[in-house]
């Protein structure tokens, strides 16, 4: 799906038509990696948080997504496969399963249940996941290819995350810490930074692909990744409804591969228009996600999804009429979608540095700080409680998370469910344990809600 | 409690409170006894000294801090690298599947045996970095992130380093209420270049005369160096060394090794006497920000250009930081070459995700060059050693007696809990 993938569906039928184009649109993705080697086409490895995509299609790359390769061998029930022979291998079982998984695609010589991935030609990687550093070195020992390690310094101060246009009041903890978020002096310096490394790694891309930089080119990338941005919020906005249009852990989730995959295309500006239409075809017609809306409880859902058992997941929740509305995970892993920027096509380049940059700096701080931004959701989304899920394979997304649910519930009259598992690693997910856990949860929702009424009838 | 002949000079007349407690004509086992008190107290009497002589603290976690910077502002740097504490607050801050030091830290600073005036960590994992909002949200003082460059080979990243240098330095001119000039920061660096020097002698002992230094005794003396200020440490080390070289001990049939595993989370000081009883660990990686420099840095240019360039250019290793020109399993590998180790000792902090990838790699690169190794994982807070000690020695009669067409597999232990 590098260029000219199949044309979406009409706006005929526009119910369902987000999950069943995602899924062509998916498989054809994985056709095209399958066949690029016969073809003498040539693969980048990129990942999501920082992916430069936009860049590397300049070049006629395709893109490889290794988590999402990894995701799917999980969502596909053959991820023990691959940790195991990662295992084998002396990997231990308390890294991170999606390296595990990548891993033994690789020593298999990319085998994969959606098709053959093409070794890389070039892999650009940032630093917003220090694993992603750790994973990239195993290819740089396995492969000749150039492997980029881009900089794209983070907040240094732990200042909660902020909207645009949309203040949040700033807590004793965050104004003790100085103003050095979004000091412009300081923030300068790092787009430079940005910037010099974009010049250096369109040097390394000329040189992979023999193709020279076409700037015009880059610019009518980056306007298509600008309108896939801007309906992608459309859509997230539009499950402030209620009910809610789509589960954004379920759906949301799918969503984010096009996202990830399709930036900078077409297809991806055109899926995502559609999308729109979806969903305000759903809440015209009073649907969620299970069509004739159940919804009983507004959610958030904080972390990664529960791949190994990934449906039964979402329907634990389904079942008491739970709705995610909201999902952390569409935020850091939307590539700065989520974000109200757009690049500035009279400086393509300076302005492609500027969104890389706001666009970790977005993932990171929503997983390192992610209160102020869960508070406000919790807020414009009415939310009755939040679902923290950290998992055991990726430190990344969980070291926050027991610290982030202990200011929410001082904050705010919600509940708060704390649930450990893996996106990988079936050994650690127990699905009766989640149930209990799951059920209690609801049982305290029921109770909130009794209570919340039985105050609303006293005030009276 | 001051010693004026201790002023660091180039700047205001500051004198610099003496920390340890050693009496200026304390033998070799005083000092190290005294030494390895502190390395093993939670609760590190030399920080509260300087506390309540008036000085301020930067407490910096692990791997590395350019501690020249804090020197030169008149703090003390302060290497936080947890401890093996019982942790009563800090785990409710943490989700499992998360290595110790880290909790251990937060719990030091949480229940006030540790107090600094500004906290700096590094994203040097992906657990670190949480630890700062953990930090900021839970107590009182400032807490930071500095970002050291990852992509080491690009053009700007010096100039990149030397900007976070000076915004960092701002911060800390601002908590002591002084300018620093780029000659304290100049005077600061000779200080520290003696330090390296002297712990490049220190690591020149271990290598060439083992016997002379075991491996916790080694690891006590570079340790307190990071709870005292550097120069009483270079004034202990300058009296150390000579007593470690005129000691009467004499070489013992021990296999020569390199340890390696120790740049974060620091493996009880337990494991390395029990290594000792074995081993001579003739090189390591225990606490390798204290030698991350490993030549002097310049004094003759702009000092904060010369700190960040020797931070990219004239530095270690470590599992926490990428730079292609430095493949970690071939620095390994010229470690052993250069110590003349017959053996690794390969470990990992437990949860440790960029210990444990590591392990894969140094793994690999050992079994290509036939250099026997031994796998293992630890905690800070580990006691029982007598299950180590056992397949160790199994390890060393191994490589010792065995004979060249024995299995390769025999050369490799692994000792690692499979859940
Ligand atoms: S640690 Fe988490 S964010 Fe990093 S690569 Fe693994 S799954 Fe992705
Ligand atoms: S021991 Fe490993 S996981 Fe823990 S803080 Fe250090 S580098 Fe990170």
């Amino acid at each position: 799906m590098a260029e000219g993938g199949a044309a979406v569906t009409a706006a005929t039928d526009v119910h369902g038509r987000g999950a069943s184009d995602g899924r062509r649109l998916f498989e054809e993705w994985y056709a095209a990696l399958t066949s690029a080697p016969e073809r003498g086409e040539k693969a980048a490895y990129v990942f999501v948080m920082g992916s430069l995509v936009e860049l590397l299609r300049c070049f006629d790359l395709h893109v490889v997504f290794p988590e999402i390769n990894s995701l799917q061998t999980a969502v596909r029930k053959v991820a023990d496969e691959y940790l195991n022979l990662a295992e084998d291998h002396g990997f231990s079982p308390d890294v991170c399963g999606y390296v595990k998984a990548d891993y033994a695609v690789q020593v298999r010589s990319g085998e994969h249940p959606m098709g053959r991935i093409p070794p890389p030609d070039v892999a650009v990687l940032t630093n917003a996941c220090s694993t992603y550093i750790k994973w990239a070195e195993i290819w740089e020992r396995m492969y000749e290819a150039p492997i980029f390690t881009f900089d794209t310094p983070g907040s240094r101060v732990p200042v909660p995350l902020r909207r645009a246009g949309e203040p949040v009041e700033t807590p004793d903890w965050a104004s003790r810490l100085g103003g050095g978020f979004l000091d412009a002096d300081s923030f300068e310096a790092d787009r430079r930074y940005v910037e010099h490394q974009l010049r250096e790694l369109i040097e390394v891309c000329e040189r992979v692909t023999g193709i020279p930089f076409d700037i015009d080119r880059c610019r009518e990338v980056l306007r298509l990744t600008n309108e896939m941005g801007r309906h992608w919020r459309r859509v997230l906005e539009l499950n402030r409804q209620s009910p809610a249009p789509f589960d954004a852990m379920l759906e949301g989730t799918i969503y984010l591969g096009v996202a990830n995959a399709l930036r900078g295309t077409e297809e991806g500006a055109l899926y995502f228009e559609n999308l729109v239409e979806e969903m305000e075809a759903r809440i015209a017609d009073g649907l969620g996600p299970r069509g004739e809306s159940d919804e009983h409880y507004r959610l958030v859902f904080v972390g990664v999804p529960c791949y190994p058992i990934f449906r039964r997941f979402y329907e634990l929740f389904a079942e008491w009429g739970g709705t995610f509305v909201s999902s952390t995970y569409t935020w850091f892993a939307s590539g700065g979608l989520n974000r109200d920027f757009e690049y500035d096509l009279e400086d393509p380049l300076g302005s492609l540095a500027e969104g890389l940059l706001l666009g970790v700096r977005e993932a990171t701080d929503s997983l390192m700080f992610p209160d102020r931004a869960l508070i406000q959701s919790i807020d414009e989304y009415d939310v009755d409680g939040v679902v923290y899920h950290p998992v055991k394979s990726c430190r990344t997304v969980s070291t926050g998370l027991a610290a982030s649910r202990r200011v929410i519930l001082e904050e705010r009259d919600v509940l708060a469910l704390y649930i450990e598992s893996d996106m990988m690693d079936k050994r650690v997910v127990s699905e009766a344990q989640l149930k209990n856990r799951i059920d209690a949860f609801f049982e305290g929702l029921r109770s909130r809600e009794i209570r919340i009424a039985g105050s609303a009838s006293a005030s009276d | 409690m001051t010693d004026p002949s201790n002023t660091t000079s180039g700047r205001d007349p500051v004198t610099v409170p003496r920390l340890l407690e050693l009496a200026p004509g304390a033998g070799l086992d005083e000092t190290l006894e005294h030494c390895r008190d502190l390395v093993e107290a939670p609760d590190p009497p030399t920080v509260r000294r300087w506390r309540d002589a008036g000085g301020k603290v930067l407490g910096h976690f692990q791997v590395y801090f350019p501690e020249e910077l804090a020197h030169a502002a008149g703090m003390l740097p302060v290497k936080v690298r947890g401890a093996p504490v019982e942790r009563r607050e800090a785990d409710s801050h943490f989700g499992s599947y998360i290595c110790s030091i880290l909790r251990s830290s937060l719990e030091l600073a949480l229940t006030g045996r540790l107090e600094v005036d500004l906290f700096v960590t590094h994203p040097i994992c992906d657990a670190a970095r949480n630890l700062a909002g953990i930090w900021a949200r839970n107590l009182p003082q400032p807490a930071r992130l500095l970002y050291f460059p990852q992509n080491a080979s690009s053009g700007f990243a010096a100039r990149y380093l030397e900007g976070e240098y000076a915004r960092l330095l701002a911060e800390m001119e601002d908590i002591v209420g002084r300018r620093v000039t780029d000659d304290d920061l100049r005077a600061s660096i000779r200080v520290f270049n003696r330090n390296r020097k002297l712990l490049r002698d220190l690591y020149e002992v271990k290598r060439e005369t083992p016997w002379l230094l075991s491996v916790d005794e080694a690891y006590c003396l570079l340790a307190v160096g990071g709870l005292i200020g550097r120069e009483e440490h270079n004034a202990l080390l300058e009296r150390a060394l000579p007593a470690i070289r005129e000691r009467a001990a004499r070489p013992q049939d021990k296999m020569r090794v390199v340890f390696e595993g120790g740049f974060c989370e620091q493996p009880p000081l337990d494991l390395l006497r029990s290594i000792a009883e074995f081993c001579y660990v003739v090189d390591d990686d225990l606490l390798i920000g204290l030698r991350w420099l490993v030549e002097d840095v310049a004094t003759d240019g702009e000092p904060l250009h010369a700190l960040a360039d020797a931070y990219l250019n004239s530095s270690s290793y470590s599992p926490v930081q990428h730079d292609a020109r430095k493949p970690k399993e071939k620095m390994l590998l010229e470690r052993i070459r250069d110590s003349r180790a017959e053996a690794a000792i390969v470990s990992a902090a437990k949860m440790c995700e960029p210990g444990l990838d590591e392990q894969v790699a140094y793994g690999q690169a050992l079994e290509e060059e036939g250099i026997p190794y031994f796998l293992t994982e630890f905690e800070e807070k580990m006691t029982s050693f007598s299950q180590l000690q056992i397949q160790l020695e199994t390890f060393v009669e191994n490589v010792l007696f065995a004979s060249e067409d024995w299995e390769e597999e025999l050369l490799v232990l692994q000792v690692r809990e499979r859940h």
